[in-house]
């Protein structure tokens, strides 16, 4: 008996025929109220969503990448107001700051050994003369400036004499402002060459790279999504036009119409932005020529494969009966593909889009490291990285800082991707 | 065969027609020319100079010119880089160097990954799998300049014991000049495919012919190696004209993190220097070097999967 309502969870009428004898009155006796609202509750339906959203959350890795990129979602739209540097203002007297410092003393002891050359011989013959009492003879000044002069193992020194860096960097301006009482934020990856804030630099780096990513996917999509359903729709000749089209965009080596365009459309859209005040010149103004041809790039030639995918599923879908069923109650072809078609290529379209976020952020730092991405003084990831490519040896984690970031946000929204892509149409896993 | 050649033949011309007549507006339509420097010329210069090059006819009628002489073998001399030099000449001295660190790039790639991405599928589940996985995903997610810029600090910084390789790229040094550079290309390549390779094998092994290859009691190596590895094969080639493609375009920026004078530097700093005449034959050079590639890639299918019918199937 127990085993039978058991079964019926699993929402089987069908007799157990073993059980058939057994049967007694009561197994006839109507469904009381209580059981009738459990057998709802346990026959509930799920959504689409709510059966991806099951699926992806039991994907580790696709919930760790979400966190990650969560956690830079935070970083670079809320750090910024956290931080009181800007990312272009010059900290005059904090240039080239280590993402380390030494105290006040240790640090007066480092110089004497270190400093500037001149400085230092300078106080050592101030010094020598005063304990002699008269002016050094050029023997005398001779030796002392090879003593000077002498190269010190800093390393070896600095053990010596128990000097350890401390985290996070200091001007020395900002170490007596502490010492003075004063609370100063630290420049936790120290500073550039003009003293500006690396940390609040790769926050707002890592904002104009999403940015740059979400804004180009959703346009990839738009153009993308609406190329790809008409050409899928409408078949035939229409098809065989706007598929030769995406082919010729297709062969098309991309990467050498964007750098072409990035730097051929510049001029235009600064001489644009100075022709007047309107809403359009404030535009460019504010997303700088660079981002706009990077743009309209993506607008003009990343848009094919998105088109493909939507045309091939809309081949499929268009020969359904629930797309007859429309044409006969009199749609219109726009509410078939708005209504019937595109909402049944949510998933791939999500996933693509969702998919081609990290291809967009990899296209702008390829191009701000080639120098024709985003213009001074704003600044992205790829950017960070061209620029302290100059002083590679002494500041190697200048480099190293922002291409981690970046690395792991493509990586991150890759993984998500994946999960996505997982979650919302199983047949596609890999 | 012969029909669908002729019909990419066509296809192709069409492409490169359209990228040369793309390029050559776009760069007509910059305001400002070759001509701007840091010493302004006076306007009687600029127009010795133009009526020299032929800058002062209509943009169309220049593209018309352009292209004559194009199909004449003739793509006209450099403005400013190197002066009056033929680009010809130019693109035939600095193609070699790319094109050598690009194929070896690739082959190692190739080379690697297949085998990579078979292991992994016969070993599917094992820690060789998800190490080779965990790879392959960070190697996809770095951009080229990032490891070739981390490769560079590490093995040409300022650490001494560890200073192996130059870092300016010599071809005199031979191999030891090419290591750094082909290992930053072709990174991405080998874990595209090596991921390519272990889904199309896992693919590949499911399938009855090889139920049967173990039925009648072939060895492991030889099922996969002879029976499943063609099979595997066929997205694998699919990527390679993309990816030929890339290890082109990806060679602009190792050519300049690694100060290699390849053509995709050359590209870069034309495009900054406006120098006319290199950007349109850099361009259609490489357009027409990208295509032939993908054009031959093609061809291969047929060759190692004869089912695929290129002709349309009909």
């Amino acid at each position: 008996m127990k085993e039978r309502i058991k079964h019926s969870k699993f929402g089987s009428f069908q007799p157990n025929i073993e059980n058939l004898l057994e049967l007694t009155p009561e197994d006839f006796a109507p469904a009381t109220d209580e059981q009738k609202n459990g057998f709802m509750s346990d026959r509930q339906s799920t959504s689409y969503w709510k059966d991806a959203m099951r699926r992806l959350k039991k994907n580790k890795v696709a919930m760790v990448a979400l966190g990650t990129i969560i956690f830079l979602i935070l970083f670079a739209f809320v750090g910024p107001f956290l931080v009181p540097y800007g990312y272009d203002q010059f900290n005059a007297g904090a240039e080239n700051l280590y993402p380390w410092h030494y105290s006040l003393e240790d640090q007066a002891i480092l110089d004497s050994v270190s400093g500037n050359a001149e400085e230092r011989l300078a106080a050592a013959i101030e010094q020598a003369e005063k304990e002699k009492g008269s002016e050094l003879d050029a023997i005398e000044l001779a030796t002392l400036k090879a003593v000077v002069n002498k190269k010190v193992d800093i390393n070896q020194f600095k053990k010596d004499n128990n000097i350890h860096s401390q985290l996070f960097g200091y001007s020395k301006n900002e170490l007596q402002r502490i010492e003075a009482g004063e609370s100063v934020f630290p420049h936790v990856f120290g500073t550039d060459k003009a003293g500006r804030d690396i940390m609040v630099r790769l926050m707002v780096g890592t904002r104009v790279s999403m940015l740059i990513g979400i804004c180009a996917a959703l346009l990839v999509l738009l153009i993308g999504a609406t190329y790809g359903s008409i050409s899928g729709f409408f078949g035939g000749k229409v098809d065989a036009v706007m598929m030769r089209v995406v082919e010729l965009i297709y062969a098309i080596p991309e990467m050498l119409v964007v750098l072409l365009l990035s730097t051929a459309l510049k001029p235009a859209l600064v001489n644009f932005q100075d022709s007047g005040s309107g809403f359009f010149q404030g535009l460019v103004g504010a997303m700088g020529p660079n981002l706009i041809s990077m743009f309209v790039a993506f607008g003009l030639l990343y848009w094919v494969t998105m088109a493909r995918i939507i045309r091939g599923q809309v081949l499929q879908l268009k020969e359904q009966e629930f797309v007859t069923a429309a044409e006969a109650l009199g749609a219109s072809s726009g509410r078939i593909i708005k209504k019937h078609l595109l909402p049944n290529c949510v998933g791939q379209i999500v996933v693509t889009t969702c998919l081609q976020i990290p291809s967009a952020i990899f296209l702008e730092s390829f191009l701000s490291y080639l120098g024709v991405g985003v213009s001074a003084p704003m600044t992205s990831l790829g950017s960070m990285a061209s620029d302290a490519l100059s002083g590679i040896t002494t500041y190697g984690y200048r480099l190293v800082i922002p291409a981690v970031i970046l690395s792991v946000m493509i990586l991150s929204l890759n993984l998500f991707g994946d999960g996505l892509r997982d979650a919302l149409d199983p047949r596609l896993k890999k | 065969m012969a029909k669908y050649s002729l019909k990419r033949l066509g296809m192709a011309l069409i492409t490169l027609l359209v990228v040369a007549s793309l390029t050559f507006l776009l760069m007509s339509a910059v305001p400002g020319g070759p001509w701007q420097s840091e010493k302004p010329l006076s306007p009687a210069q600029v127009q010795v100079l133009n009526e020299k090059y032929g800058l002062n006819k209509p943009v169309l009628t220049q593209l018309g010119i352009y292209l004559g002489n194009f199909v004449q073998g003739d793509m006209g001399v450099s403005f400013k880089m190197q002066k009056n030099r033929p680009v010809v000449d130019i693109i035939m001295e600095m193609f070699p160097i790319s094109a050598s660190i690009g194929f070896f790039s690739l082959l190692w790639a190739i080379l690697l990954g297949v085998p990579l991405g078979c292991i992994a599928a016969y070993k599917r589940g094992s820690w060789v799998d998800s190490l080779l996985r965990i790879i392959c995903t960070l190697g996809v997610s770095m951009p080229s300049f990032v490891i070739a810029s981390l490769l560079i600090t590490t093995f040409a910084g300022s650490n001494e014991a560890l200073r192996i390789f130059p870092t300016i790229f010599d071809s005199a040094l031979g191999v030891k000049a090419y290591i750094l550079p082909c290992f930053a290309l072709g990174l991405y390549p080998m874990c595209y495919t090596a991921r390519q390779a272990r889904s199309s094998m896992l693919d590949a092994l499911g399938q009855d012919y090889i139920k049967t290859a173990r039925a009648k009691g072939l060895k492991t190596p030889k099922i996969i190696f002879k029976h499943a590895l063609r099979n595997a094969l066929i997205p694998v080639i699919t990527y390679l004209g993309p990816q030929i493609a890339f290890v082109f375009c990806g060679g602009f920026v190792v050519e300049k993190v690694f100060s290699i004078p390849g053509l995709g530097r050359y590209f870069v700093q034309s495009i900054q220097a406006r120098d006319y005449p290199i950007i349109m034959g850099t361009t259609i050079f490489l357009a027409a070097f990208i295509i032939l590639m993908n054009f031959l890639v093609d061809l291969l299918y047929n060759v190692v999967d004869p089912r695929i019918k290129l002709d349309g199937g009909k």
